[in-house]
């Protein structure tokens, strides 16, 4: 068995007294790739963001552990600078900073937190540009501000550009696969494996199994009701497709 | 009634016990009797105090009170390093003032020097005042005239009137377009005591001519003055004012500016104003479309902290049809800091087809910051296309995080924000030359309230 990337255990958290997260455990080793499925507003998106380190999320019980050590205690920048990286179910529009700005920001920032030099413009401009080729993507996203008037698919596309830039050790994409077009998601499908390695881990959150068609996972999870109510091989994922979530709701309405 | 001790003190001195001798001009019997009649006009109204409407967010008697201010004295220190340049081109001209008043030795290329192309007078007013009164007789008057005597929003106006002392005049030809930035430096708080000035300047465009104006106003030495400015523009036909103001007076100075005047058909009128400086200030301009095709457009930003005050009062009266006005300004506050602004756009009956627009929005950056806005339209003929709006809020917080999450730490994002935020305000600045300088100065603003941050978390720790 190899590294333990992350490891959630019994996490509860609550969003204005409401629990949401009501015992999740698991487990990621480095180098795998982990897939969460699960119906509308089970808590996908707020794990995602209990792990990035958002406010407003009341941590009630539980455990993270990456990469040995306490995540919950970290800063948001300091969990990026740890090589965790959150691609947005809805990616925020900042107007005014242009996206080159913003990347090589980010980028610094990362580096800075890593005890690296801080790129020069031209330099990271030659790392920017070669980014861009490997994602089959145009310059046109650099000029614009972060976001602001992109699409739906060219959203989720920045946020992986932003990933390539950034090379997390984990990554988590909550749902990076929706609204793209085909062939945009087999270039966020090519760009996240390329990035697979034996150091590096992911977790998928998608509503789609056609996603683990071009990103075979380790494992699949399904989360119902702030649980994860079962975990299985790639096979789970064309279960659910067939059969949906009914029972899993049922299921855990009595525990 | 917002009865003004200090100043009326100070008149008391200029203008009865001297008998305006020491005032540019003394011997212009037609200045003499304006400046009589302006000042009997500032002693009937007062200074202008909250129960009018349009001073009801900017307290300045209650600024004023217990102080007490000198006349600037010509001879006020000079041991001055050059003034910083503001961009790596040097200006075509530049007219420096220390405490108001003119000084030869720091200014350079005034009308003479051979750089300005004909056409183009360019001159410190007292110096106009003793040597060419016939430059400027008809012109003043428009100012001290007999405009309903009883508005009290005249009141800072005559006291300009009656002890203007120095300023810079403008005077283009028609036709001609000045071929550079002309800079006109204030320097203050230099001297022991403060001082009172009331600097006068004009411009004024004829037919088709244009220019660049850069008003900065320095903050050098630590002592809190009193400016009463006041600025006449004439924008002949299709003439072109570009007017940068940059103030940054020091922390105790109180800066009070008026800017008035006219634009006739086609003429255009773009101001930028960075308020930074001063313990309050209050930048207020008057202007009218007189003409078909006029245009304004007024922005600014403000950054303010620590307990400063920052008033920006603009009225824009729309006089005949096919005219435009619009207005962005932006700002951030931080600690305590308040600021005001209050827009009018005014359109008058027949001025159809008028196209105003206004915009203010505020950040701030701390819970006990405050910003009053008043963007207003008043709107007398009907087929116009107006608009105003004015938000006031704190950093947005998924921005902050989307941030954070890419790494940056709070300070560094924050600072990202609120520069964006500012720089769509200075992006509107269309000579593009004059933008970085701006940006340098927000940027340098923000490094200071991160600099306050990190030391006010080490010493909680
Ligand atoms: N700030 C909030 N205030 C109140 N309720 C919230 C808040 N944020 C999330 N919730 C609730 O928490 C639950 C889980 O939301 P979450 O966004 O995590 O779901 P999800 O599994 O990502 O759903 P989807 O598949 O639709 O993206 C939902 O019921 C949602 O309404
Ligand atoms: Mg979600």
């Amino acid at each position: 068995m190899s590294d333990s990337m992350l490891k959630i255990q019994n996490l509860h958290a609550s969003v204005e007294g409401k629990p949401i997260l009501r015992g999740i455990d698991l487990e990621i080793a480095a180098g795998e790739v982990h897939a969460i499925m699960g119906p509308n507003g089970s808590g996908k998106s707020t794990l995602s963001y209990v792990l990035s380190g958002r406010e407003g999320y009341e941590i009630t019980e539980g455990s993270v552990t990456y990469k040995g050590k306490d995540l919950l205690a970290l800063e948001p920048e300091e969990r990026a600078g740890e090589g965790l990286f959150l691609a947005f179910q809805y990616p925020v529009e900042i107007p005014g900073v242009p996206n080159t700005t913003f990347l090589r920001e980010a980028v610094n920032a990362v580096r800075e937190y890593r005890g690296e030099e801080r790129y020069d413009a031209l330099k990271f401009m030659k790392v920017l540009r070669a980014r861009l080729k490997e994602l089959g993507m145009s310059d046109e996203f650099l000029k614009r501000a972060v976001n602001v008037g992109f699409s739906g698919g060219e959203k989720k596309r920045n946020e992986v550009l932003q990933m390539a830039c950034l090379e997390p050790s984990l990554a988590l994409l909550d749902e990076t696969d929706s609204g793209l077009d085909i062939d945009a998601l087999k270039a966020v499908a090519d760009g996240v494996n390329a990035l697979r390695s034996p150091d590096r881990s992911f977790l998928l959150i998608t509503h789609y199994q056609r996603l683990l068609g071009y990103i075979v996972p380790d494992k699949v999870h399904v989360l119902a009701r702030g649980r994860i109510v079962e975990s299985g091989g790639p096979e789970l994922a064309e279960k659910l497709e067939a059969g949906g979530y009914a029972g899993y709701l049922d299921e855990t309405e009595a525990a | 009634m917002g009865d003004a001790p200090p100043l009326a003190r100070l008149l008391d001195a200029r203008l009865v016990e001297e008998g305006a001798a020491a005032l540019p001009g003394a011997g212009l019997p037609w200045l003499a009797e304006r400046r009589k009649a302006a000042a009997e006009r500032f002693r009937a109204l007062g200074l202008p105090h909250r129960r009018l409407e349009a001073w009801k967010y900017t307290d300045l008697p209650r600024a004023l009170k217990d102080r007490d201010y000198l006349p600037a004295q010509r001879q006020a220190p000079a041991s001055l390093d050059a003034v910083p340049a503001l961009t790596g081109d040097e200006p075509l001209a530049r007219l420096v003032f220390v405490d108001g008043l003119y000084r030869a030795e720091l200014s350079r290329a005034a009308t003479g020097s051979g750089s300005l192309p004909d056409g183009v007078r360019l001159l410190p007013l007292a110096q106009a005042l003793e040597r060419e009164p016939g430059l400027l007789e008809g012109r003043l008057d428009a100012l001290t005239g007999d405009a309903d005597g009883a508005d009290p929003q005249l009141a800072l106006l005559a006291l300009n009137a009656a002890l203007l002392d120095d300023g810079l005049v403008l005077l283009v030809e028609p036709g001609v377009a000045v071929p550079g930035r002309i800079e006109l430096v204030q320097l203050g708080g230099l001297g022991e005591r403060p001082v009172f000035h009331a600097p006068r300047h004009l411009v004024v465009l004829g037919e088709g001519a244009s220019a660049t104006l850069v008003e900065r106003i320095l903050g050098v030495g630590p002592t809190g003055g009193l400016a009463n400015a006041v600025t006449e523009l004439r924008l002949g036909k299709g003439a072109a004012l570009t007017h940068l103001r940059l103030q940054e007076a020091n922390e105790a100075a109180i800066e009070l500016a008026t800017t008035f005047g006219a634009l006739e058909a086609g003429a255009r009128y773009e101001a930028f104003a960075l308020t930074l400086g001063a313990a309050l200030s209050r930048h207020e301009i008057d202007l009218t479309l007189d003409g078909e095709d006029a245009e304004v457009a007024l922005n600014g930003a403000y950054l303010l902290r620590g307990r400063q005050h920052g008033d920006t009062t603009t009225r824009i009266v729309h006089r005949v049809p096919d005219t435009r006005a619009s207005e962005t300004y932006k700002g951030a506050l931080d600690d305590e800091a308040r600021a005001v602004f209050q827009g009018l756009i005014l359109v008058e009956r027949g001025a159809q087809k008028t196209d105003g627009r206004m915009l203010n929005k505020t950040l701030l950056l701390s819970d006990k910051a405050e910003v009053d806005s008043k963007p207003e339209l008043e709107i007398y003929a009907d087929d116009v296309q107006c608009a105003h709006g004015a938000t006031a809020g704190e950093i947005d917080a998924d921005a902050l995080f989307y941030l954070r999450s890419r790494g940056l730490d709070q300070r560094r994002a924050r600072a990202l924000l609120i520069e964006a935020f500012l720089a769509e305000a200075i992006e509107s600045l269309s000579d593009e030359g004059l933008r970085e300088p701006l940006l340098a100065r927000v940027r340098a603003w923000l490094q200071k309230a991160g600099e306050q941050d990190r030391n006010e978390t080490e010493g909680g720790r």
